[in-house]
């Protein structure tokens, strides 16, 4: 699966623009802060309906401007779908899928599957376990579609018993009978979703301890802990236990919400003791664990994003990531570099896969030929 | 805009308030009203007061009604046995419809939401207690209590807060059958629906008799 071609409307620093790109890479490069991340956006958008950067929808507007639109031709075997999303300032967004709208947003999430390799990833080792279940939730609806309607189930219960919590401490009384349907709410929703996230690692682990061994020819044990407080052994009485102290907290406090995942190398915390080459490793290595399990699941290869990688890896690591470009192990590759001659260095020897450069600046992107690049 | 009267600009404002009519619309049923009879605009202002002022809600069962207790509560050939329990009067509509029941009904006024701040104290969740307890009828309550509230997550709730509610009486409760529409095509049933169909399905009648 590819997406052979791509529209803008007012997305972001693109007043209007249009692409086509190569099945195999997709180099754009750029001065920092021209809008080559945009573009990766644009393309994290058609497939997961949302940013990758910002929670505001509107925030992918262009400044002062209505409306946005993001369009794209994506080709699986023969066939070609588009798919566009809109949004009007003020307004609900839309995304319609063969010129026909979704009724839930959810049933696109998945269709098109997507792995972004970016900078801000290591907020996923350095920021609290929201970041982290988002991250493997994100992985989850795209390969189990009834997941993600549990999961949106699941929150929604929790926040009407949160709720509620939040009216018994105003009223200084608790209403138990009244609780009791939103916990076992919780419970019907939540105990799926451990489940099914404890099967979820154990496929998940080995693709990832094999991505870490490659990239670092290591010694070093990699693991990821999943942790919940959620016992299933008698959990209406763990929730029971609790309720006290959810009341004076006015917040549930037992729950799948809570989950952490916890990495750790060599039977230690990453964040406190691992240095900054293993954090690295240990992130590339998740989400390349990611595109092959979202592969296996799709039985087509993802499209890959890399963003301004190349800073970041040394050279064995950037050699380790190359063996795999030429290997094929990737699909359809979009790759943005600030630094046209470095890129254009290491994609030259790849003789059989069609690479493609765009030179991006002030709200376009034009396509260049890599000689002009290797000239400057 | 500029109106040429202030009679039509006053009852375009009015006619505006009322869902989804803009002021274009409005004005469009102003100027309307202005070229017809003048007897078919009394009628019509006539209906909306007698709307206000005569219609209420029973005491009974807080259906719509006319007088104090509504039609359904009050026809003697209905059977009391059976409490239909709907969020709303429009529920009542829809069933009565059907033509295949015919217990009476509780509205409800709602569904239990703590996001919107919706309460069982907001509902009329007490008067079917005590309808059931046979506080309201002199023949003793009812035998059976069929709940047909929307299967949403909050619905889902109110059901089930209900049901403890009620079961300290002994009596039966059932809910409505959630499933494939009739006409429908399972391909395009979404999966919840057709899995609570496989789970609650019912066993086939060859006798053509539908029941029990």
């Amino acid at each position: 699966m590819h997406l052979q071609k791509l529209e803008l409307l007012n997305f972001k620093n693109y007043p209007d623009l249009s692409l086509d790109f190569s099945p195999d890479i997709n180099c754009l490069v750029g001065a920092n802060g021209s809008g080559k991340t945009n573009l990766l956006d644009a393309v994290y958008y058609l497939s997961l309906t949302k940013s990758a950067f910002h929670t505001t929808d509107a925030h992918s507007i262009k400044h002062e401007e209505a409306l946005m639109v993001i369009r794209g031709w994506f080709k699986r075997e023969e066939n070609v779908d588009t798919v566009q999303c809109s949004l009007q300032q003020g307004q609900r967004k839309l995304v319609m899928r063969n010129r026909k709208e979704y009724e839930r947003l959810s049933e696109h999430v998945g269709r098109y599957p997507i792995v972004l390799i970016a900078p801000n990833d290591t907020d996923v080792i350095r920021e609290g376990s929201e970041t982290r279940r988002k991250f493997f939730d994100g992985i989850l609806s795209q390969i189990d579609s009834p997941y993600l309607q549990n999961l949106l189930r699941y929150n929604h219960a929790l926040k009407q018993r949160n709720s509620l919590l939040k009216t018994f401490s105003d009223q200084g009384r608790v209403q138990h009978d009244l609780l009791e349907p939103f916990t076992l709410q919780l419970l019907q929703y939540g105990l799926p979703l451990l489940e099914r996230r404890r099967l979820f690692m154990q496929e998940y682990m080995p693709l990832f301890e094999h991505h870490y061994r490659n990239l670092t020819d290591g010694e070093e044990k990699v693991f990821i802990r999943y942790e919940t407080n959620l016992d299933d052994t008698n959990p209406e009485k763990l929730m029971q236990d609790n309720l006290q102290r959810d009341v004076a907290l006015q917040r549930t406090r037992i729950g799948v919400h809570r989950d952490d995942y916890a990495f750790e190398i060599d039977g230690f915390s990453l964040k406190k003791y691992g240095s900054q080459g293993q954090q690295k490793s240990f992130l590339i290595a998740l989400k390349l664990a990611q595109f092959d399990l979202l592969r296996e699941h799709k039985g087509f290869k993802p499209i890959l994003l890399l963003d301004d990688i190349f800073d970041k890896l040394d050279d064995r690591r950037m050699a380790r990531l190359m063996e795999l470009v030429s290997g094929h192990a990737f699909g359809q590759l979009f790759v943005t570099d600030a630094r046209p001659e470095r890129s254009a260095r290491l994609f030259k020897d790849l003789s059989e896969s069609e690479v493609v450069y765009f030179y991006v600046e002030k709200g376009t992107a034009v396509p260049v030929d890599e000689q002009t690049l290797l000239r400057d | 805009m500029q109106y040429p009267s202030q009679h039509i600009e006053k009852a375009v404002e009015e006619i505006s308030k009322l869902p989804g009519i803009g002021r274009k619309t409005a004005l469009r049923l102003a100027l309307h009203l202005l070229r017809r009879e003048e007897t078919e605009t009394s009628a019509l202002a006539q209906a909306l007061i007698d709307l206000r002022t005569k219609t209420r809600n029973c005491s009974n069962c807080h259906n719509l009604a006319d007088s104090e207790i509504c039609s359904i509560c009050a026809n003697p050939r209905r059977d009391a046995s059976v409490i239909c329990v709907v969020e709303n009067p429009q529920d009542v509509m829809a069933i009565e419809n059907t033509a295949q029941y015919h217990g009476l009904y509780h509205v409800l006024g709602g569904v239990i939401s703590p996001i919107e701040g919706v309460g069982p104290s907001d509902l009329r969740i007490d008067s079917l207690v005590n309808r059931v307890a046979g506080g309201n009828s002199a023949g003793g309550g009812p035998k059976e209590i069929i709940l047909a509230i929307s299967p949403t997550m909050e619905g889902d709730t109110t059901a089930f807060y209900l049901t403890r509610k009620l079961k300290p009486f002994g009596i039966r409760i059932s809910s409505i059958a959630r499933g494939v529409p009739v006409g429908g095509e399972l391909e395009y049933t979404d999966e919840i629906t057709l899995g609570r169909s496989i789970l609650s399905r019912t066993l086939y009648n060859t006798s053509g008799e539908d029941k029990e």
